[in-house]
């Protein structure tokens, strides 16, 4: 008997959505098989997170306030994630991102009226977003260090700096010890839908760059540039494209998007800087999911990010009526993505047994 | 694991080869046939060259030997007993090695722990011990001389290859496969290789050695079967044969389609290249002082086995390696260690020497493809963005200008055949940019039609006025297209004549080292 | 003993403490990754370490159980990375983040159980008899928890497989060019297979060294980075388990830093900062080092064989 692999031609985008949906149902699957093993009936669990999240209205709102976050970091994954450059470091980029916006939103807020302060802080946020992500690419491209390392050793870095801050320096004085910076003011607050959390104007922003990404991607030249690099670096360089210009943009991008992220959270959200866990939970790595699930394509993600913030709430929600630690959805974050990577082998090779 | 006692390390009775005999074999690959009904018989005690040019089938065939490939038909016989051989290992129970043109080494580790690799009989610990002890019997026995300790890397080629040599030795092999063994050695090197080899005879081992080498084929072998487009020209005792007449059977006088080639002017200077040194990836010079220059409506052909400097060469006239010394101008701009970018800029096309690894983008599309040199200047962009509208309008006349068979423009380039690919890549790199095209081993690989069309493109280009460097190892190809020859052989030109001053055979020889242009034909 | 020696001595004791998971860690994943297989999962093994460990002990009350059980259940789940990465030919980077994702993910659900419950079974300081009542030394090397022996002896014997026997030879040739390996009669796959295996049979050792000698209980997030230290000690240890020894012990140093420098009043958040902040600064080292000793990562790290149709 002779197992034969072979591979596969063209793939059709309706036999790759199957797959994907496959994929995830067999994720669902593994991960109820683990809860059933830890004598917890998946039913249960899996309902209340669904339920839980796409269920009610109640459930749509916070659903659509995690997606904001996951969208805009998943967003810049994408870009990273095209030119291969493994960028594990949002939650870092977010952090970076909030811390600014704090100082300038503390800074400014009193003074100046909202129509200059939120703006700023969502440029600042940017800005130093992207800086947390240049360090890694310069040392990628000049040094040939691992970025897989430098941008999660990044993360906490970032994660112990805020710390640092809330705890020392920055503490409010009108925060009764609490780790918290002070409060916004009102002009350094973002404006939600009534009756939700849903801290708009970011939402907005992160639609308009889901589709100003994609323009990027495919149709600019730093863009196609960024996709010949990942593709097939020999190429690239046989093409002439710089290595060192191209990818210190791409992660400027891929950072201060995330950055973004991190305004929203604190200006929208908190309103103020406070711990690390609190202003992101796992943001930066659930969204790798986001962007792969999504297969690189942001406008996509606008959807994926949207189911996993369904799962974050489900999350909360399981944590909450059930006693599960929120960690417990990583579960089946890993799941869904060994599901999806595995499954891509399926697609690529077509596999035949000879008797 | 017990410990195996040192002698049976050395065993090699129950193994020797008497008679190797390869019975009407034949072996196709899609659109070629690689070997069509060859007939071979090696002795025990001989060294039997397997002559022919790059495409000939020598390397096929013994890759069937060794149990790499399959033949289509025929079979295979040791000792007058029919064997099977369905892997490398089947071959190395049945007592014959092989030593690849491209070392099976790892660079890091030292001989002995590269002979040790897999070696069913090494003991567990110290392997490497054991080794180092039966490295000297080798010594002895057939001047074989290695230092066990040193990594390979610090190795000279000449070196790493009598480990290769030794690897086959410890599993006991009785007739050694050796493909094309010294294209990578220096004469000297060559000397001592062919001192081992006499050394293994005299033992009784069998050598069956591939060669495209006319000097060595008359040194050291005892009989001498010649290739030609998978077939058997001829097997000859050596010393009742000449390299003349090797030469001729070798290239023969065929050629497979007419090609018109216009008697034209040529025209001013395009390309100067000046005294230039190019080190390799290794640190070594292997392009050692080459001067030439290239015209308009001219050909300039570089012959020459693959290895000897024609690839460093290239990738310093295109921007892609530095240059250790001297100049190159194109249209009198001093492109010495230019970008390639710039260098595409004045109008030079490259078609790359490995075309899937360089020349294109392989889950890209093949409009995206299409553009991977010009993207970034107008018409093709227009401020940050790139001008599709153009670019698929562009491709879509490229594809049907060349005839590239693709189901579509969106399609993924990988899909597509090699020769679609290549005229993907000098469609791309033509139709923008013809002062220069360089064109590296431009027809390696395909079928016949798109060698046939890719080279009456290169003469249609020659007659419009561009200016074609052309490096390949088929000297059908070179001879058909090129106005001027040039011969390189280990990183330097060995003569440059003007096509019609020069024949076939004299281009053979220059290529197999045994002759320059300043030498008169005595033979 | 005075103040000072008796300080320097606990020093390094911690150091050496500290630093055991992390030798344990990058032993494993030196053998996967000169196998050519990079598995970013370790974090997430260890998570499941230290919680199979540290729930099987209470169980059982017995702490070699509960190792027992974090090396099972390290096997386990790097199986599947193994699978996905070798067999599927997948994306090792993703397959070991969705590992860390998964192990961190479980441990968290089965760990909820046991936070803040002590262990009374914890493994106690071993006393080497004769050898720890040696000045000075004796103390340091042989007044230790048996993990921290069984981890240098691991290193040792780790490095003498890989470096002086027949099997070192075969992974080492895997992980640089497996066509040769292949070539050869070296089953490519079966080789990888196994040192992935070992990689999560280590990791999950060092992640039950933290629920059950260092901390010891069970802490959500207890791991705290380390499985990502680890690798970048891999890259530091250039691959070598004896080296490895040394970095890990430095890092062990720069843990038990972080407590001396507590009084002096730097904030401790950025003391926390500090093991981060040295793995940064062990990889632009390596990088220097790497390219002035021309000596990298295994050649074929992180690209998966496919034993193609010539």
């Amino acid at each position: 008997m002779k197992i034969k692999v072979e591979r596969r031609g063209e793939i059709s985008p309706k036999k790759r959505f199957v797959y994907l949906i496959l994929s995830l149902i067999i994720g669902f699957l593994i991960g109820g098989l683990i809860f059933l093993f830890k004598g917890i009936n998946p039913f249960y669990a899996l309902q209340k997170i669904f339920v839980g999240s796409f269920g009610s209205i109640y459930g749509w709102k916070e659903t659509i306030t995690k997606a904001i976050p996951l969208m805009l970091c998943g967003i810049g994954l994408t870009l990273a994630f095209k030119g291969k450059f493994w960028n594990i470091g949002a939650d870092g980029q977010l952090l970076f991102g909030a811390l600014l916006a704090t100082w300038i939103g503390l800074s400014l807020g009193k003074t100046y009226p909202a129509f200059v302060v939120l703006p700023l802080m969502f440029v600042g946020g940017f800005i130093s977003g992207a800086f947390w992500g240049i360090i890694p690419a310069i040392m990628k491209v000049k040094l040939g260090i691992n970025e897989v390392i430098t941008t999660l050793m990044l993360n906490y870095i970032a994660e112990q700096f805020i710390q640092y801050l809330v705890y020392g320096p920055w503490k409010g004085k009108t925060q009764y010890g609490f780790p918290y910076t002070d409060n916004f003011s009102a002009s350094a607050t973002l404006p939600v839908i009534k009756g939700t959390r849903i801290h708009y104007p970011t939402l907005i922003i992160g639609i308009i760059l889901a589709i100003l990404i994609y323009i990027f991607i495919m149709k600019t030249k730093t863009g196609y540039e960024i996709r010949v690099i990942g593709e097939n670096p020999e190429a690239a360089k046989y093409a002439g494209i710089n290595f060192l210009k191209t990818t210190i943009i791409m992660m400027a991008i891929s950072g201060g998007i995330a950055g973004l992220a991190g305004v929203g959270e604190v200006a929208g959200i908190h309103h103020h800087l406070t711990t690390p866990t609190q202003i992101s939970s796992g943001y930066g790595y659930t969204a790798i999911i986001v962007a792969w699930l999504a297969r690189l394509n942001p406008l996509v993600v606008i959807l994926s990010s949207i189911f996993f913030g369904g799962i974050l709430v489900g999350g909360d929600t399981i944590q909450t009526s059930m006693g599960l630690p929120f960690a417990t959805i990583n579960i089946f974050n890993g799941l869904i993505l060994i599901s999806v990577i595995s499954i891509n082998f399926f697609l690529e090779y077509k596999i035949s047994i000879k008797r | 694991m017990k410990p195996k006692r040192r002698n049976t390390l050395h065993s090699q009775g129950g193994k020797k080869i008497e008679l190797l005999e390869m019975k009407n074999i034949y072996k196709k690959f899609p659109g070629v046939i690689a070997n069509d009904n060859v007939n071979l018989d090696v002795e025990g005690g001989e060294i039997h060259a397997l002559l022919g040019e790059n495409g000939a089938g020598k390397t096929t065939l013994m890759n069937i030997l060794y149990g790499i490939y399959q033949p289509d038909r025929g079979e295979i016989y040791i000792n007058g007993k029919k064997v099977t051989i369905r892997s490398p290992r089947d071959a190395i129970e049945l007592g014959i090695g092989m030593v690849h043109q491209h070392f099976m080494l790892i660079p890091t580790h030292t001989v002995a722990e590269n002979i040790s690799l897999g070696f069913k009989e090494a003991p567990f610990f110290y392997p490497t011990r054991v080794i180092e002890e039966r490295i000297c019997d080798f010594t002895d026995r057939y001047g074989l001389k290695i230092n066990p300790r040193a990594k390979i890397l610090q190795l000279s080629a000449g070196e790493q290859q009598r480990v290769e040599i030794i690897k086959t030795l410890f599993r006991g092999a009785s007739l050694l496969i050796l493909d094309e063994p010294t294209s990578v050695l220096t004469p000297q090197e060559t000397e001592e290789l062919f001192s081992i080899l006499k050394r293994l005879v005299e033992e009784k081992h069998s050598v069956i050695f591939i060669t495209h080498k006319l000097e060595e084929v008359m040194e050291i072998s005892d009989r001498v079967t010649v290739l030609r487009k998978g077939k058997v020209i001829a097997t000859v005792k050596t010393k009742d044969t000449s390299k003349k007449e090797l030469a001729r059977m070798m290239v023969g006088r065929e050629v497979i389609f007419q090609l018109e080639r216009k008697k034209i002017e040529k025209g001013e200077e395009v390309l100067k290249v000046k005294d230039l040194f190019v080190e390799n990836d290794r640190g070594l010079m292997a392009v050692k002082g080459v001067s030439f220059n290239v015209h308009k409506n001219e050909i300039f052909g570089i012959a020459g086995v693959a290895g000897n400097g024609q690839r460093e060469l290239v990738e310093a006239i295109t921007g892609l390696r530095r240059v250790k010394s001297g100049k190159a101008e194109i249209l009198n701009v001093d492109v010495t260690n230019s970008s390639p970018k710039r260098i595409g800029d004045i109008g030079v096309a490259h078609i790359p020497e490995e075309r899937i690894r360089f020349g294109i983008v392989p889950n890209l599309s093949v409009y995206e493809n299409a553009v991977l040199r010009d993207y970034y200047h107008e018409p093709f962009s227009k401020g940050s963005f790139l001008n599709y509208p153009y670019i698929k309008e562009h491709t879509k006349k490229l594809v049907r200008e060349f005839s590239i068979d693709t189901p579509s423009i969106e399609t993924p380039v990988k899909l597509l055949s090699g020769g679609n690919i290549q005229k993907l890549i000098l469609a791309r790199e033509i139709s923008t940019k013809s002062n220069l095209i360089i064109a590296a081993h431009p027809t390696y690989g395909l079928d016949v039609a798109a060698t046939e069309y890719i080279r009456k493109l290169l003469l249609k280009k020659r007659e419009e006025g561009a200016a074609i460097l052309l490096v390949s190892e088929d000297l059908e190809e070179i001879f058909e297209l090129s106005d001027r020859i040039a011969v390189m052989f280990e990183g330097k030109f060995m003569g440059i004549a003007p096509r019609e001053k020069t024949s076939l055979q004299d281009i053979g020889l220059m290529m197999a080292g045994s002759k320059t242009l300043e030498e008169k034909d005595e033979d | 003993m005075g103040g000072y020696e008796f300080l320097i001595i606990s020093v390094l004791k911690r150091a050496l403490v500290a630093g055991t998971p992390l030798l344990l860690g990058t032993l494993g994943e030196i053998y996967a990754e000169r196998s050519g297989v990079l598995n970013l999962g370790v974090e997430g093994l260890m998570a499941i370490g230290a919680v199979s460990g540290f729930g099987v002990a209470l169980v059982t009350g017995n702490p070699w159980l509960g190792l027992l059980a974090a090396a099972v259940f390290g096997a386990i789940l790097s199986l599947v990375h193994a699978f996905v990465s070798v067999t599927l030919k997948s994306n090792q980077i993703i397959s070991g983040l969705a590992l860390t994702m998964l192990g961190l993910g479980i441990s968290g659900l089965w760990g909820k159980a046991y936070i803040g419950i002590p262990l009374t079974t914890k493994f106690e300081s071993v006393k080497i008899p004769i050898l720890s009542k040696i000045p000075y030394v004796g103390e340091i090397l042989f007044h230790q928890d048996p993990i921290f022996y069984i981890s240098v002896i691991a290193g040792i014997v780790m490095w003498f497989i890989l470096f002086k026997t027949e099997v070192g030879i075969n992974i080492r040739s895997v992980g640089e060019n497996p066509l040769a390996a292949d070539a050869m009669g070296v089953n490519v796959y079966k080789t990888r297979y196994v040192c992935v295996i070992i990689g999560g049979v280590l990791a999950g050792v060092a992640g039950a060294h933290l629920s059950l000698a260092y901390i010891p209980s069970w802490i959500e997030g207890m791991t705290g980075g380390r499985g990502w230290i680890v690798i970048a000690l891999t890259i530091f240890a250039l691959w070598n388990p004896l080296r490895a020894m040394l970095g890990a012990y430095l890092f062990g140093g720069i843990y038990v830093l972080q407590y001396l420098l507590q009084p002096i009043g730097i904030p401790p958040n950025i003391l926390l900062m500090f093991p981060y902040l040295a793995t940064l600064f062990v990889l632009l080292v390596s990088a220097q080092e790497t390219f002035r000793k021309r000596m990298g990562a295994p050649r074929s790290l992180g690209v998966p064989y496919d034993k193609e149709e010539k």
